[in-house]
Order: C-alpha cells, then sequence, then structure tokens
C-alpha cells in the first residue's frame, strides 16, 4: 500500500498547534515512517501544496487573501482535512478583531491611531495580502472533516487523532481529552 | 406533608409536594445538565440546558422551574434533547465572544465543562462577534460582557442572598446585558457591598477578580450554599 500522503498548513495563528505538533516528540519517527510529507512548514521545504493529499493539519483561521487562496487549493487538493485548533475552529484569538467591525478599522486603529512614528496604511499588493473584512472559522469557508479543538491542541490529542486515521479509522472526538476548548 | 411519585427515565420516583423535575432527578442520581441553575437561589430557566420531555406536553420543560407531579412520565436525555442541547450550547458560543484561550476561566468554566459534556467540538452557527464592553472601574472586581451568557446567577445572588440587588438584566433580545445600578460603572454603585458573590456565582469568567490572569479564576460556590442554609436553618456548616 501507498504511503499517506501528509500535509499540515499554517494560515492566521500563532504557529502554537505546530508547535504542539513538534512535542510529539520521538512519535514524530513512527509518523514519519508511515507518511510521507508532501507540504508542512515545519516537516518539509516544499513550496506549493501538491495533488492528491490524504490528511491535513490546517492551522489558523482565515484572515487574508493568502488564508483563503491556500485553504481553497488545500481543500480541492486534500481528502480528509483537519480544523487544527481553535483559531481554525472558532477563528479563536485572530478573530478578536472582528468586533472592531471590517479591515479598514482594524487597520486604521494598528498603523495610523496607534503609531508612533509615521503612520502609514501597509499597501503592497502582491506582496502584503490584503486582510479580509472578518476573520473566519475553516468550516464556515470551506468543508472539515474532522474538527480538533484547542489552543494549542496538547501533543496526546493529536496523536490520538491521527493514529486511527492511519489506521483507516475515523477517530472519536468525545470528552475532555479530545474536545476541549482553550 | 404529601408525597408525589413519577417516573424519571423509568425509574420510579417519590418526592415531596413541590419539588422541581430537577430536584426529584437529582434526588434518584439522574444527571440532567445545568448552566443557570444555582443551589439556594430561585430558578431562573434561562439556559434551557435542562430542557426535559414530559409525556403529554407538547413542549419541552426545563427541569429547574417544572414541579415534579404526580403520574408524570419524564425523559432526561433522549436523541432529541441530546440534539437540543448540543444546538443550545453552540448558540450560547456563536452569541457571545468566548475565547476560551485568553480566559480567566479556562479550565475552571461551567460552560467550558458543558460544551465537552454535550460533544460540541465546533459551532456550525456563524459567530456573531458583538461589540460588547469591559468594566474595570470597580476596585476589586472586573465584568466582562463579553464572557457573559446571561444565566442572571449574579443578579439572584445579588438580591436574594446578599440583599443588594447591584445587577439587573437591560435592554431585549440580542441587546440584552447585565447592568450594574442605574447603568453606571460597576464602581459607582453605592448598593455593591463588595462581597464577591457574583463573583463565585458566575459559571463563566465573566465577572472576576482584577489581578487574575488566564485560567486563574477559581471560585468559591460552597460559600453560597453555606449562606443559604445558615439562614434558612440556622445551621452553620460546610
Amino acid at each position: 500500500m501507498d504511503k499517506i500522503r501528509f500535509a499540515t498548513v499554517w494560515l492566521a495563528g500563532c504557529s502554537g498547534c505546530h508547535m504542539s505538533f513538534l512535542d510529539l516528540d520521538e512519535w514524530l519517527i513512527e509518523l514519519a515512517q508511515q507518511v510521507d510529507v508532501v507540504y508542512s512548514p515545519v516537516g518539509s521545504d516544499i513550496k506549493t501544496y501538491p495533488e492528491n493529499v490524504d490528511v491535513c493539519l490546517v492551522e489558523g483561521g482565515v484572515a487574508n487573501e493568502d488564508n483563503l487562496e491556500l485553504l481553497l487549493m488545500v481543500r480541492r487538493r486534500t481528502k480528509t482535512l483537519i480544523s487544527f485548533g481553535d483559531c481554525a475552529v472558532t477563528a479563536n484569538v485572530p478573530a478578536m478583531r472582528n468586533m472592531l467591525g471590517g479591515a479598514e478599522p482594524v487597520l486604521k486603529r494598528g498603523y495610523l491611531e496607534l503609531a508612533d512614528t509615521a503612520p502609514q496604511l501597509p499597501h503592497a499588493p502582491g506582496i502584503v495580502p490584503e486582510l479580509l473584512d472578518q476573520v473566519l472559522p475553516v468550516h464556515q469557508v470551506v468543508p472539515v472533516e474532522i474538527y480538533m479543538p484547542g489552543c494549542p491542541p496538547p501533543a496526546d490529542r493529536i496523536q490520538a487523532v491521527l493514529e486511527p486515521l492511519l489506521r483507516g479509522e475515523t477517530p472519536v472526538m468525545e470528552g475532555r481529552d479530545m474536545i476541549k476548548f482553550g | 406533608m404529601s408525597v408525589n411519585t413519577l417516573k424519571i427515565d423509568g425509574q420510579d420516583i417519590a418526592v415531596e409536594e413541590g419539588a422541581t423535575i430537577l430536584q426529584a432527578a437529582r434526588e434518584a442520581k439522574i444527571p440532567i445538565p445545568t448552566l443557570c441553575y444555582l443551589e439556594g437561589v430561585s430558578p431562573a430557566a434561562a439556559c434551557r440546558m435542562c430542557l426535559v420531555e414530559v409525556k403529554g406536553s407538547p413542549k419541552l420543560l426545563p427541569a429547574c422551574h417544572t414541579a415534579a407531579l404526580e403520574g408524570m412520565e419524564v425523559s432526561t436525555n433522549t436523541p432529541k434533547l441530546q440534539s437540543f442541547r448540543r444546538m443550545n450550547m453552540e448558540l450560547l458560543f456563536a452569541e457571545g465572544n468566548h475565547v476560551c484561550a485568553v480566559c480567566v476561566a479556562n479550565g475552571n468554566c461551567e460552560l467550558q465543562d458543558l460544551a465537552i459534556r454535550v460533544g460540541m467540538d465546533h459551532s456550525r452557527f456563524a459567530y456573531r462577534f458583538p461589540d460588547r464592553k469591559v468594566d474595570m472601574s470597580h476596585p476589586q472586581f472586573g465584568i466582562d460582557h463579553n464572557r457573559c451568557i446571561l444565566c442572571t446567577r449574579c443578579v439572584r445572588v445579588c438580591d436574594e442572598i446578599e440583599g443588594a440587588h447591584v445587577w439587573d438584566v437591560a435592554q431585549r433580545g440580542e441587546h440584552c446585558f447585565i447592568v450594574s445600578g442605574m447603568n453606571q460603572p460597576w464602581g459607582k454603585v453605592d448598593a455593591c457591598t463588595s462581597c464577591g458573590k457574583c463573583v463565585d456565582a458566575c459559571p463563566t469568567g465573566a465577572i472576576f477578580r482584577k489581578g487574575s490572569t488566564i485560567g486563574e479564576k477559581e471560585r468559591d460556590r460552597e460559600k453560597l450554599s453555606f449562606l443559604v442554609t445558615a439562614r434558612e436553618k440556622q445551621q452553620w456548616t460546610r
């Protein structure tokens, strides 16, 4: 049987979920023997998300045009998409800007009102991605197969989700160990 | 003293006249999830988590506020109730701004615990992200309306146990919020005795002690039932 094609992506999040993934320590070696890591900010150096991915952990909410474009590509090219961590599942801390009502008031607040010197709105098309008006949880943009809450999800939880998937089974997301937010 | 006999989840139960379905179920060790219910103060039936099915009633009824009557047949955990409770929980999360990761009550929150219990791994409803305020005007305590689920426990403990009635519910519908005094900053309300019962009663991190940070909120919930027992039965025990 071919190895499982495994990926992780990092949208609007702090990378804490990826750090927690690295906390899997020696189990990562076991994982590496069972999967091909085809795309990951912490596990490969490939720049383009490939075709035919079996499992992808998606960290972060959808906050800007880059996030949106990558997520749509991930969805098209992935069988099992896992909403990985609170930012992906609820939009979490990045979405605390949503209360300000849109991208413009957020940028004005951050870059003009709170600026110490040379207040200026960032504008560099093609280099700095434009903010979306609202930060959205992943499942509000594309369908999601598995939700893994946690800020970050502890390494044990990540392992408990991936192990059944490697066997071709669906993990049971129940109880404090699996679905506690925060 | 008259006694009513009823069936809860097929189990025969006898309770004193005047007891609620929730009290009857708890005596029989049948778990019904609750959130706004608080031992020692009057029931509000605000959160709808304790809804049960009663044979012959077309409506779901709140167990905390429905009398256990002779001959009733109550179901507490049908698939319909399980699905409604989960939906209710998702709506509570979608309504306010509940960011567990940066909340004082993280790991010690009745809303969070109940979300786990009803199996909520995400909300199917779009988050509203309402613009809500934080009031830090009180010297010892703060109230963050983003985390408030309008259970009214604070309103009830302040009125019924402390007798100060600092809190109330203002506005209607989605604009409802817990108001202090005559819609003054909490710190300006003379009636507040700074007793802290509202902090102990609050199921989430909405009312907290200043200086506590993420996951640091602790409550002394037993203090509230201690005070009620002391007052009603003259027994100073805990």
